[in-house]
């Protein structure tokens, strides 16, 4: 076949995938996404399946079996977690405007620079043997279809400007440099790259499938029939078990853990699952869609390499059964559409991951290199002579390239590809514990990120890419076989002397072990500055954050002409009018008039910058413009001020709780009292019924032996029995009349027609009226009344009650054989002072404060039952409480007995004298 | 119900890591042909179209 008929289809095959990209952009510009869907989304991330799968694969099976699917299981089973993982990864960086792993993982750990760097010397030097092993799959792919073999397997030996490898890298080159720098978007993405790349997915699939069918249904008679003979054949029976194969299972794990990390953390992969997606809506669908990619893809890699092996001598390399396979077999054509599709993963994994590359290394390294030597110069327009950022990313793809044209030369071809291709997943699995501590572990630092990524690269370095050097020749091979500096636990193939694992397990096991110790124990032993601390919040509580914008903490201050002029340097005219525009319409401010940017609108424009720069590098470029001013005394004494009304708010609160508190026991004591009063009105009613019952049950019976027997009885009897009814009518009406006398004075209805009384007269008045009961019972009465007035001011019917009231209860209580009541008025100055006094047997100490309350009743062994109501006294307090008077009960110093002293208030003596007559 | 799926899809990733690695992976380690294929050729394949349809159906969108 012709080397033009080739290279004519490759041409033709690159200008139909710009005819895509050309398309789909045109479409986005007018507002029509073709890449906004699931599928294309599942499918663009195919471009996992590079070179490596299309030829490697086959190549690795020849030799090793079913272990090539280890790199293929790995990403189907992290798949289950992406809708957590992925999810949570796409949502960070599009609030924080996040455009490479290295940018992820920098901003995770305060924006350090320091790892930005870091993470992108690992990635660029990690995945250049990546890259070689593309080139050299396209450069074989073009020699075998050729018939140039020899050249191929020639490696270093071949003059360079011979060697079709420098011609795939310059066209490679020139492709990545239209594809990936086109334009420079803000965000990063690129639509029509998305597209071409989910198109070659297509084409990669279709193309092997073609192989595959034709080997397995042409070649041989299906599955069964391959299987079967490749079961018999000696060159290809142990192939089929791990055991027979020689595969240990700690390589079959680790290169499950391996390709697990590789799928989120690949540069290119990154690029496009985080970078370029559009939504995360776009999923769960890729989810399912994404293995079933791969599974469909790898379903005839087994049975290509069996027929390769069974069908070829061994001095065919196996990574070409593919191509070589219809080749031999009488389909040449085949083999063409097989290179085109092998051709179209190897560009789309270059274009990818060379681009997400340089995106890393301009914003990583360059930009920050060229502003810090910048301001060296103490050139004040900083940001001159950087340059178009376009250019610094074309500059840095062609260097890439041709780091990789250059490690093919010197190493490449000594080992398959997929040997080579897990050097790269090895390196990039360095980035592992930084990426998952930095999303769920807040307490992970900056420091412990640095230094165990640092020690896990060198590592990998040391035991990986070293002797692979060394043994091509380059480097003095003795540290091979006896350890550095001839110590023998330091040898690369079996570090501390650890020995029986093959290289890539090797490497990965002690470098991730190391990695991940020193990044917990250094995270754990160091403290985060503030700055740190909020990213890291905002990484791992990234659902806290719904704007996405960041807090300011810093106190910073710019001219708006200098905001302008950055981000038109780097962005574009139109993009910085329009960044200012959005967040006058955010704000609803005009910033026409004003001079000077204040902080809101600088993190704002560094969100903006940093999307196309990168968190890191933005914050220098906007540090060389803003004065970041110390906090002033006055802002702390501010803060403290804050602190202090916090403080003070919360002895209020305390003090307030104190009140409740106290206001809760009075509550509590008010509950209590009503409970007693509740129950005082209980055993009232009680006693008042029983009272109302006695004189209604004496009254009916002698109205019934009235009414039967007013014939026959005598005279005198029924005298005496209507006389009794007559008093127990009077008792009840007497009854009734308290209990509605303590109705009116609780409601406090009464009004109180007061008028000048004689107290002495009044006395007199109410002993009148009571002076038969005394002589009924023949209890002696005392009167102490004197000659002259004593006026008071009061209402007279309520006098004249209190003093029955004291009467009658003296009366109830005397000494019942020999009752003795004394009643006397006399005038103290201001005061009138009377008394009443009973020879019973007085009130008990404890009983004198309760007395006068309402419903008392005083119940002893001594006296039996109660003989009043309980609201005699009671009523009595009341009126001479409200007669500005006080009432109090002693027992008799003399004789035994109950003393009840009244004092009221004398009338103003300058006042008109009514005369004593006046009263009745 | 974002919760469940959650749960489910961690479950499912525990599940399928331990039927893909070593030691349950030994069992099908067996030079030998199941109906016309090496067994653990039918073992990847049939494992991995178990993942994928039990992915499909636990992220399926549910018409509530």
């Amino acid at each position: 076949m012709g080397l033009s008929l080739v290279v004519g289809c490759s041409l033709l095959y690159i200008a139909l995938l710009f005819l895509v990209a050309w398309r789909v952009d045109r479409r986005a510009d007018r507002g029509a996404s073709v890449v906004n869907n699931p599928y294309v989304y599942a499918l663009s991330l195919a471009v996992y399946c590079t070179a490596w799968t299309f030829f490697g694969s086959v190549g690795r099976a020849a030799t090793g079996g079913l272990i090539f699917l280890g790199v293929y299981l790995g990403p189907t089973l992290l798949a289950p977690l992406w809708y957590m993982v992925l999810r949570k990864m796409i949502v960070i960086s599009k609030n924080l405007r996040i455009t490479s792993i290295a940018d992820f993982i920098s901003s995770r750990y305060g924006k350090s620079s320091i790892l930005a760097v870091l993470v992108t010397i690992i990635a660029v030097l990690g995945i250049v043997p990546y890259i070689s092993i593309q080139l050299r799959a396209v450069t074989f792919g073009i020699n075998t279809l050729t018939g140039m073999q020899d050249q191929a397997a020639g490696g270093a030996h071949t003059p360079f400007y011979l060697d079709a490898g420098l011609y795939v890298t310059v066209a490679m080159a020139f492709f990545t440099v239209l594809f990936g720098t086109r334009k420079l978007d803000p965000n990063e993405r690129h639509e029509g790259l998305v597209a071409a790349v989910a198109f070659e997915s297509l084409i990669k699939l279709l193309a092997f499938f073609a192989v595959g069918i034709f080997v397995t249904f042409y070649l041989y008679d299906g599955f069964e029939d391959l299987f079967r003979q490749a079961y018999q054949h000696p060159q290809t029976a142990a192939l089929f078990s791990f055991k027979s194969v020689g595969v240990s299972p700690l390589a079959w794990n680790m290169l499950m853990m391996l390709s697990l990390f590789a799928i989120v953390l690949l540069p290119r992969q990154f690029h496009i699952s985080v970078v370029e997606n559009s939504t995360p809506r776009h999923i769960p669908t890729a989810m399912w869609v994404f293995p079933l990619y791969l599974l469909l893809i790898n379903i005839f890699v087994f049975p290509v390499a069996l027929a390769g092996k069974m069908l070829f001598d061994p001095s065919v390399i196996p990574d070409t059964y593919v191509l070589n396979l219809p080749l031999k077999f009488g389909a040449p054509w085949l083999a063409l559409a097989a290179f085109i599709g092998g051709f179209s993963a190897a560009t789309s994994m270059i274009v990818v991951e060379t681009t997400a590359l340089s995106i890393m290394f301009s914003n990583h390294v360059v930009v920050p290199l060229l502003i810090r030597a910048n301001r060296l110069e103490g050139n004040t327009d900083l940001v001159s002579g950087i340059g178009r950022l376009l250019d610094i990313r074309r500059l840095s793809i062609l260097f890439m390239l041709f780091l990789a044209f250059g490690y093919q030369k010197l190493v490449g071809s000594t080992y398959d590809l997929v040997s080579v291709g897990l050097i790269s997943f090895t390196a990039v699995a360095q980035l592992a514990p930084a990426v998952i501590g930095g999303m769920y572990w807040k307490r992970a630092t900056e420091q412990g990120a640095i230094v165990g990524m640092l020690v896990g690269f060198l590592i990998w370095a040391y035991c990986l890419p070293l002797p692979s050097i060394a043994s091509a020749g380059y480097l003095p091979s003795g540290f091979l076989d006896h350890g550095l500096f001839g110590l023998s636990f330091l040898k690369p193939g079996a570090l501390f002397g650890l020995s029986g694992l093959d290289p890539v397990t090797h490497a990965a096991f002690w470098s991730l072990l190391f990695n991940g110790w020193i990044f917990a124990i250094i995270s754990i032993n160091t403290r985060p500055n503030t700055l740190n601390l909020t990213q890291a919040d905002l990484f791992v509580n990234i659902h806290k954050y719904n704007s996405g914008q960041e807090w300011d903490i810093l106190k910073r201050e710019a001219k708006i002409a200098d905001l302008q002029q950055i981000l038109t340097r780097f962005l574009s005219e139109s993009r910085s009018a329009a960044i200012l525009k959005e967040f006058e319409t955010i704000q609803g401010i005009s910033l026409a008039h004003q001079k000077i940017a204040q902080a809101d609108l600088i993190s704002f424009a560094e969100t903006h910058l940093a999307g196309a720069v990168g968190a890191a590098t933005a914050r220098i470029i906007i540090e060389s413009i803003t004065k970041e001013e110390p906090i002033s005394i006055e802002e702390v004494m501010r803060i403290l001020e804050q602190t202090k009304e916090a403080v003070d708010y919360s002895r209020v609160v305390e003090a307030k709780n104190k009140q409740l508190e106290a206001l809760t026991d009075q509550l509590t004591l008010a509950n209590d009292q009503l409970k007693t009063l509740d129950r005082m009105k209980a055993d009232f009613i009680t006693t008042v019924t029983h009272e109302l019952r006695t004189p209604v049950t004496s009254i009916k019976a002698l109205s019934k032996i009235l009414l039967d027997y007013r014939t026959e009885l005598p005279e005198d009897k029924s005298t005496a029995y209507l006389q009794i009814l007559v008093a127990e009518s009077e008792r009840i009406s007497r009854l009734i009349n308290q209990v509605l006398d303590l109705e009116k004075l609780q409601s406090g209805t009464s009004e109180l027609q007061q008028e000048k009384l004689d107290l002495g007269a009044l006395l007199q008045h109410a002993i009148d009226t009571m002076d038969h009961l005394f002589q009924n019972q023949q209890v002696t009465l005392k009167v102490l009344l004197p000659e002259i007035p004593v006026y008071i001011l009061g209402n007279k019917d309520q006098m004249l009650q209190v003093a029955v009231n004291l009467l009658s209860n003296a009366l109830k209580f005397c000494d019942p054989a020999a009752g003795e009541v004394e009643i006397g008025l006399t005038q103290v100055p201001l005061t009138a002072l009377w008394w009443v006094q009973d020879n019973g047997p007085g009130i008990a100490q404890a009983a004198q404060s309760i007395i006068f309350d309402k419903f008392t009743q005083l119940n002893s062994p001594e006296l039996g039952k109660p003989k009043g109501t309980g609201l005699g006294l009671f009523i009595s307090k009341t009126i001479v409480v409200q007669h500005e008077g006080t009432i109090r009960v002693t027992n008799a110093l003399v004789r035994k007995g109950a003393r009840f002293e009244i004092r009221l208030p004398l009338l103003n003596p300058a006042s008109k004298s009514p005369k004593r007559e006046d009263f009745y | 119900m974002a919760s469940d799926r959650r749960s489910t899809l961690v479950f499912v990733f525990i599940l399928f890591a331990l039927l893909l690695t070593y030691p349950i992976m030994g069992i099908v380690d067996e030079s030998k042909l199941v109906w016309g294929m090496p067994l653990q050729f039918f073992y990847f394949f049939f494992i991995w179209m178990a993942l994928i349809v039990v992915v499909a159906l636990v992220v399926r969108k549910r018409k509530n």
